[in-house]
């Protein structure tokens, strides 16, 4: 059984990530303290809110470096995605610093927060997204987005106003903008190919 | 491209989906966890609950309603009603709710909105804003439409996407019910006063009429309760019209 922590800083929705990881055969467990992660396979970093915000819950509940350190699957959802840059233009705040690059506020977007469905382009094949067609579309809500320094990252565009990054990938961690876990099928997907990466990882470890 | 989405609205009442027309002779529609399943499945977009519920003692049964739904029912879900201070609106979020709509608590106090941005970020506070007509403008109305606040629409809205509202779900009080379609002037006119979107409610009787509030009306979401609720008209045959109409939708 693949173990999953799911970091809980506080505010936003963990019910349908909870769940939608449940539902690909993951064990769960909402780590309010670093030492919840211990027995994990992986890890989901959630988010709502401004990064500065969830970067001080991140920061008061000491997971600032548990996550730097983490060697495990990491996945990044909206805000968790985002915090896994230096900094970001919202609010100023530095972040984790997991990868080069900052976030930024979508600029020549028609209206902010983009909220609704939206399509990807995906620029290059990642397990996170086998089995997803061409034009499926997930649900965003945000209006900041990253820009890696390290284009290598990118895995996934998505055109509102211009293209901005909606998927990236540095080793065993990945993120993603949009919410798998209100995207419908296509999400639940989404998380049970990163369960499937988690339950890979621990095997070969 | 973004999808213009479309939207079943579920008034909730002591753990029920129930409809009326004004609030009075509610009739049961069903179990809301089933129906926004059903509705998931059919291609709604996002899900809307409204509690209605007088009594603040069901508060409870509600915030059940919200977290079955979320843990069966993957599309977004916004909840409304009750909620009249941060931490109330905590707890719809922690319940699984994705955004909160705020309504007469934001009119009675306006840092209401404000501080629920600041804690949650804008893109989960919704600004529901019932409207009417009165002499070439539009007045708010608060208490499910019974109340008359003096204050314009417009001007209202403004203040509301100033103060951290991420989106607007705007009801024309004279349309709400009658079937005869979206008040698109209502629509437009606050479709270019703001740049957060707009989700079109009262008056959704055909396909048509949802065209209208999206392509007339400039709305980005359209929202209807009855029409779906009593299957007069299926969620994919208004993305059909939509689509047809050279708007860009979900098909599922």
């Amino acid at each position: 059984m693949t173990r999953i922590a799911v970091i809980d800083h506080g505010a936003g929705n963990l019910v349908s990530i909870a769940q939608g990881l449940e539902r690909a055969g993951a064990t769960i467990t909402i780590a309010e303290t670093p030492g919840d992660l211990a027995g994990a396979d992986g890890v989901v970093l959630p988010g709502v809110g401004s990064t500065g915000a969830a970067m001080r819950r991140l920061e008061q509940t000491d997971f600032v470096s548990p996550l730097q350190q983490l060697d495990l699957p990491l996945l990044g959802i909206c805000v968790g995605l985002q915090l896994f840059f230096e900094s970001s233009d919202e609010d100023g705040a530095s972040c984790l610093g997991l990868m080069k690059g900052r976030v930024e506020k979508l600029s020549a977007a028609p209206k902010l927060p983009h909220i609704g469905w939206n399509d990807l382009t995906i620029g290059r094949p990642d397990s996170l997204f086998v089995g997803i067609g061409r034009d499926a579309p997930f649900y965003f809500v945000h209006s900041f987005a990253v820009a890696p320094t390290d284009e290598a990252v990118v895995v996934a565009t998505t055109a509102y106003g211009r293209p901005f990054v909606a998927a990236v990938r540095d080793g065993r961690r990945v993120g993603v903008q949009f919410h798998p876990e209100r995207s419908g099928p296509d999400g639940l997907r989404v998380l049970a190919n990163f369960v499937a990466e988690c339950g890979e990882a621990a095997d070969a470890a | 491209m973004l999808r213009s989405r479309v939207i079943p609205c579920l008034d909730v009442d002591h753990g029920r989906v129930v409809k009326g027309v004004n609030f009075v002779d509610l009739v049961d529609e069903g179990d809301p966890v089933e129906l926004a399943a059903r509705y998931a499945a059919e291609g709604a977009d996002e899900i809307v609950y409204l509690d209605i519920t007088a009594s603040s003692d069901d508060r409870n049964i509600f915030l059940d309603v919200v977290n079955r739904t979320a843990s069966e029912v993957f599309v977004p879900l916004t909840v409304g009603g009750g909620v009249r201070s941060a931490d109330d609106m905590r707890a719809v979020l922690r319940a699984g709710a994705d955004k909160v709509s705020v309504n007469t608590a934001a009119v009675e106090r306006p840092d209401l909105i404000t501080e629920c941005a600041e804690q949650f970020g804008r893109q989960c506070v919704v600004l529901a804003v019932d409207a009417k007509r009165n002499s070439g403008s539009w007045e708010v109305y608060t208490h499910g439409g019974r109340t008359a606040t003096g204050l314009d629409a417009i001007d209202w809205i403004r203040e509301g996407v100033d103060r951290g509202a991420g989106e607007i779900l705007l009801t024309s009080m004279d349309s709400d019910g009658t079937k005869n379609g979206f008040d698109t002037d209502l629509l437009r006119a606050v479709t270019d006063a703001i740049s957060v979107p707009v989700i079109a409610s009262g008056g959704a009787g055909t396909v048509d009429h949802c065209v209208a509030a999206v392509i007339e009306g400039g709305a980005d979401a359209v929202l209807a309760a009855s029409i779906f609720h009593r299957k007069e008209i299926e969620i994919d045959a208004v993305k059909a019209g939509l689509e047809a109409a050279g708007v860009a939708v979900r098909r599922v």
